[in-house]
């Protein structure tokens, strides 16, 4: 016995998982169907021929499967100093009011709100000084502060969901405060730590320009794939965008569990 | 308690020290950039922003699809959690796949809309199959510029939609379902209890979600240029163009400065708007 | 969980000293050959026979000078850079004077005002003209049949070019002539290497002479022909190869595309005359070295071997770049490129080509020179504004621009006695 809301409910997800999904088959159409696919007109929903040689021309390329190790070095790397540095920050503003703490909320998100790309020239030289340039860290770093908005903020909208209370009674239980945080707030905080490590992945995996930008040699998968993708015939270029979506993909495919820890739990 | 005081301080200290020592210092020379001309220091870069043939056009363009399409992303990213909440089965696949979007970058999804709403593209195929259109047929020039915004606003929203929702995914969580549950033996309908109780438990994440959103939304410009070529100059493309195509990098600081400011405006509009009432816990 | 951490990052940091290796590469830095077969070929096929070890490295040229900046910050990692000559000329600073490949050069023989070109505006060769293309125009064979009356593709005039958009918009209903006006398209060389000089001699001093309005109300007539999506167009191969446009113009390299997958489907010719001749414009690949090479020696080294004519052929047959040196065509090459050489041959050899050369003493004001063209056209044939305002406007940035690089006229236009003036 299924009710009409029901029905609805459902036809709406399966809508909406459509919209999702048709333009990334749309993609991967192009990526394998060959360049006749490409340019037909009326243009055909499934491939006539498939073809993977774009995508082993891609595995081929010299030192692919270095710039992919950089790559997810770089992501791992952002994701931890993301959390690190940003889960504290996040716990301050959600439970304190303190002095300047929108002054604050401004500068963090100052980093998003320039535009990356022209602070070029001075994040190089800056990098050189710092002796950072051309390495995985320093783009690590760099990342990391793209990711760190995201990381304080995300962080803290679900703190301040958690009540007070139930830290306050672990102090009474004679946790100390750190101890109260990590045995109490920390499970509870779970989805907003999955949350922010999924951002802080997909900020850095899919990161071109501070990437290319600072690195000569050491550059990341997606920097070194598009650079050379760039002018390329157009059934690269899709099977390029498509080989690229696969590891954030399978990542936030991982995390999504974490995203549910307290599905159920707060209803209790 | 002086060390409660100082506490926040403590912890908001390593993020800010990394910022400085990485961001502060080329952030400085760049504002710098934008004040310095040939003759000294003034307004002249600025002015000849304002001078700039496609200045007003990406005044326009900017705040029209800011405006548009972040409003619109709430709703819909609103709705799907919502709806997440009433699935029963395959409840995390499902948001798996309303995630996907997220993982794609900017460049990947301007190609993607691109081949979708060019003249030969899908869309074009199937409006042709249906009998609408007789023959391939143009909505992203400058003579089609409604369609040209729609078909922007489109991609946009399909690109990043996915970073409201799981926001509110990660929000909506901490709603003791008790609440909603009181609500309705008191007889609330389901529109009143959404609007009386999940909403203001889901300000938090809200303002996060569309504070975010809102400062991404005027860093956008990938999929803009990608679907809309020269016809649609917003801001950020506008300073891309000046230090790149152009490059006048003092320019190209006028704009960046520009867009900062109007994004932590917007920000600022925000927070203010969406703070948390008096009697609620901070 | 934070033992994991710990664990992981660990991990991250000792494979930072695996992936130092192959540090004993030169590193060649190149703005051309991006895409990824060329970057392909050109590690595979043209620096295989280097004489010392080379990492190619394809880089966005927005990048260029800041990695240069960066190594004059003390990074010292690139020992080589290839580029084009408007890349170069606002990085002459950074880079070595290379009067020893002087000889080279004219025993190759590279041309002598190619070789001009390669001092930018010094006294010393400041890099060395590596390979040579240009912009040539591209037709699918299905728009020969409305070509005009009595026209030869080889000698086609932009009044014939007009007339023929118009026939075939007439019987297909679509407007299939395509420029490359999009965001990073090369509209500007258009307008400042073949259209104008075509119509006024020369690119600077007749900006806003009555030649200039003929031609600007010639061209607006001309647009109304010209396919919308041409704002939105940056290689013309795509929609050349889509069918969305029949006939365009682009850069040889950005044309290369359709030629090579379907030599049989396209035609390559000359561009169009005007008045005053048929203008073109080169377009030149250089080499150079910068003064924080790692690997001065090295890098010479590898400049001599890729002007080898053997190399040189290579290079051509990996991109659809030209040899600058002295070598005769091999009779195998790619059907594609062969089509596209015979128009440039086509091109350089007509009776009234007129060639434009890139401007020498704009320095790092390429950029906003190209911008005015740009901002001309979108004013005149975008928004309709009144041709004579428009270039008086445009007239005065110019001027302030060669004044702030105090840019002496260059061929076509007459030489001048200091900065050139805009009349």
């Amino acid at each position: 016995m299924i009710g009409s809301r029901r029905v609805l409910l459902i036809s709406g997800v399966l809508m909406i998982c459509a919209w999702t999904l048709v333009p990334i088959y749309l993609v991967a159409l192009g990526g394998v169907g060959g360049a006749s696919t490409i340019y037909a007109w009326p243009k055909p929903f499934w491939p006539a021929s498939l073809s993977i040689g774009n995508f082993t021309a891609f595995l081929q390329i010299e030192g692919i499967w270095a710039a992919m190790l950089r790559s997810v070095e770089v992501a791992v790397l952002c994701m931890i100093l993301s959390l690190l540095l940003g889960a504290p920050a996040g716990y301050a503003l959600a439970r304190f009011a303190f002095r300047g703490a929108n002054l604050y909320r401004l500068m963090i998100l100052m980093t998003r709100a320039f535009p990356v790309g022209i602070l070029a020239l001075p994040l190089a030289v800056s990098f050189v000084r710092l002796g950072i340039y051309d390495t995985v860290f320093g783009v690590a770093l760099m990342h990391t502060a793209l990711a760190l908005p995201f990381a304080v903020l995300v962080t803290a909208s679900l703190f301040v969901g958690i009540p007070r209370e139930l830290e306050e009674a672990a102090w009474v239980f004679g946790c100390s405060g750190p101890g109260a945080f990590r045995r109490v707030v920390m499970p509870l905080a779970i989805p907003g730590i999955a949350a922010t490590a999924i951002f802080a992945f997909v900020i850095s995996w899919n990161e071109v320009f501070a990437a290319s930008v600072l690195t000569v040699r050491n550059k990341t998968l997606t920097a070194d794939l598009l650079t050379l993708l760039s002018e390329a015939p157009l059934q690269s270029q899709l099977a390029g965008g498509l080989l690229l979506i696969l590891p954030s993909v399978l990542f936030i495919f991982f995390v999504r569990r974490y995203l549910f820890a307290l599905w159920g739990v707060a209803s209790r | 308690m002086r060390g409660q005081t100082l506490r926040p301080y403590l912890l908001i200290m390593p993020s800010l020290a990394f910022l400085l020592l990485l961001f502060f210092v080329p952030l400085v020379q760049t504002v710098a950039l934008a004040f310095s001309t040939t003759t000294g220091t003034g307004v002249g870069n600025f002015v000849q922003m304002l001078d700039d043939l496609d200045f007003r056009d990406s005044v326009r363009n900017t705040f029209g699809l800011v405006l548009c399409v972040v409003p619109l992303q709430l709703l819909a990213a609103l709705g799907m959690s919502m709806m997440l909440r009433h699935v029963r089965w395959g409840r995390d696949i499902i948001l798996w796949i309303w995630t996907i979007p997220l993982g794609i970058s900017d460049l990947a999804a301007g190609l993607v809309w691109l081949a979708i709403l060019t003249d030969k593209g899908y869309l074009n195929t199937i409006l042709f199959e249906v009998g609408v259109i007789s023959g391939p047929q143009s909505w992203l020039t400058y003579e089609t510029p409604g369609a040209l915004f729609l078909a922007i606003l489109t991609a946009e929203f399909w690109r990043a939609t996915a970073i409201v929702f799981v926001v509110l995914v990660a929000g909506v969580q901490l709603i003791p379902r008790e609440y909603e549950e009181a609500a309705s033996v008191f007889g609330a309908t389901a529109w009143q209890r959404f609007r009386r109780v999940t909403l203001p438990l889901l300000r938090p994440s809200i303002q996060t979600a569309l504070i975010l959103r809102t400062v991404l939304a005027f860093e956008a410009f990938a999929v803009v240029l990608a679907v809309g070529g020269r016809n649609f100059p917003v801001l950020v493309s506008q300073a891309y163009l000046w230090q790149f195509t152009n490059q006048n990098y003092n320019v190209a600081a006028c704009y960046a400065v520009l867009v900062t400011l109007v994004s932590l405006a917007a920000t600022l509009v925000i927070l203010i708007a969406l703070r948390p009432r008096a009697g609620e816990s901070a | 969980m934070f033992k994991k951490l710990a664990i992981l990052s660990g991990a991250i940091i000792l494979s930072f000293t695996i992936a130092e290796a192959r540090a004993d590469e030169l590193n060649f830095l190149s703005t051309q050959m991006r895409p990824l077969e060329e970057a392909q070929k050109a590690r595979a096929q043209i620096l295989k026979g280097s004489p010392v070890p080379v990492a190619y490295l394809p880089e966005e040229p927005p990048q260029l000078p800041i990695h240069l900046r960066a190594d004059e910050q003390g990074a010292h990692t690139i020992s080589l850079v290839g580029a084009l000559h408007g890349e170069l000329a606002p990085l002459a600073s950074m880079l070595q004077p290379l009067d020893q490949e002087d000889k080279l050069i004219t025993q190759s023989g590279v041309p002598e005002h190619v070789a001009k070109l390669a001092k930018l505006g010094t006294d010393h060769l400041m890099y060395v003209p590596w390979m040579q293309a240009t912009y040539i125009m591209a037709a699918n064979k299905k728009a020969l049949p409305y070509l005009p009356a009595g026209a030869n593709l080889n000698t086609l005039t932009y009044a014939q070019l007009s007339e023929w958009a118009a026939n075939a918009e007439k019987a297909t209903g679509q407007r299939v002539l395509g420029f490359p006006a999009g965001p990073t398209g090369l509209m500007a060389r258009f307008l400042e290497g073949y259209l104008l000089p075509s119509y006024t001699g020369g690119v600077v001093v007749g900006y806003r002479s009555a030649d200039a309005v003929s031609m600007w109300d010639a061209y607006k007539a001309l647009w109304m022909h010209v396919s919308p999506n041409s704002t939105n167009y940056n290689f013309m191969q795509e929609p050349l190869l889509s069918g969305d446009v029949l006939i365009a113009w682009d850069h040889v390299a950005r044309l290369q595309n359709a030629f090579r997958s379907k030599p049989d489907d396209f035609v390559a010719f000359p561009a169009p005359a005007g008045p005053k001749g048929r203008a073109f414009m080169p377009v030149l690949v250089g080499v150079a070295v910068p003064k924080t090479a790692p690997n001065t020696s090295g890098a010479l080294q590898v400049i001599d071997y890729l002007l080898k004519p053997e190399t040189q052929i290579t290079t051509l047959r990996a991109s659809s770049f030209f040899p600058v040196v002295q070598v005769a065509l091999p009779e195998d090459l790619d059907p594609g490129l062969k089509l596209e050489g015979a128009a440039v041959a086509a091109q350089q050899g007509a009776k009234d080509a007129l060639p434009t050369l890139l401007p020498v003493g704009l320095g790092s004001h390429g950029g906003e020179f190209d911008k005015i063209f740009v901002d001309t056209f979108q004013r005149v044939v975008l928004r309709n504004q009144p041709v004579k305002q428009v270039l008086n406007r445009e007239a005065e940035d110019m001027q302030r621009v060669l004044d702030t690089a105090k840019a002496p006229c260059w061929s076509p236009d007459p030489a001048s006695e200091g900065t050139c003036k805009v009349k």
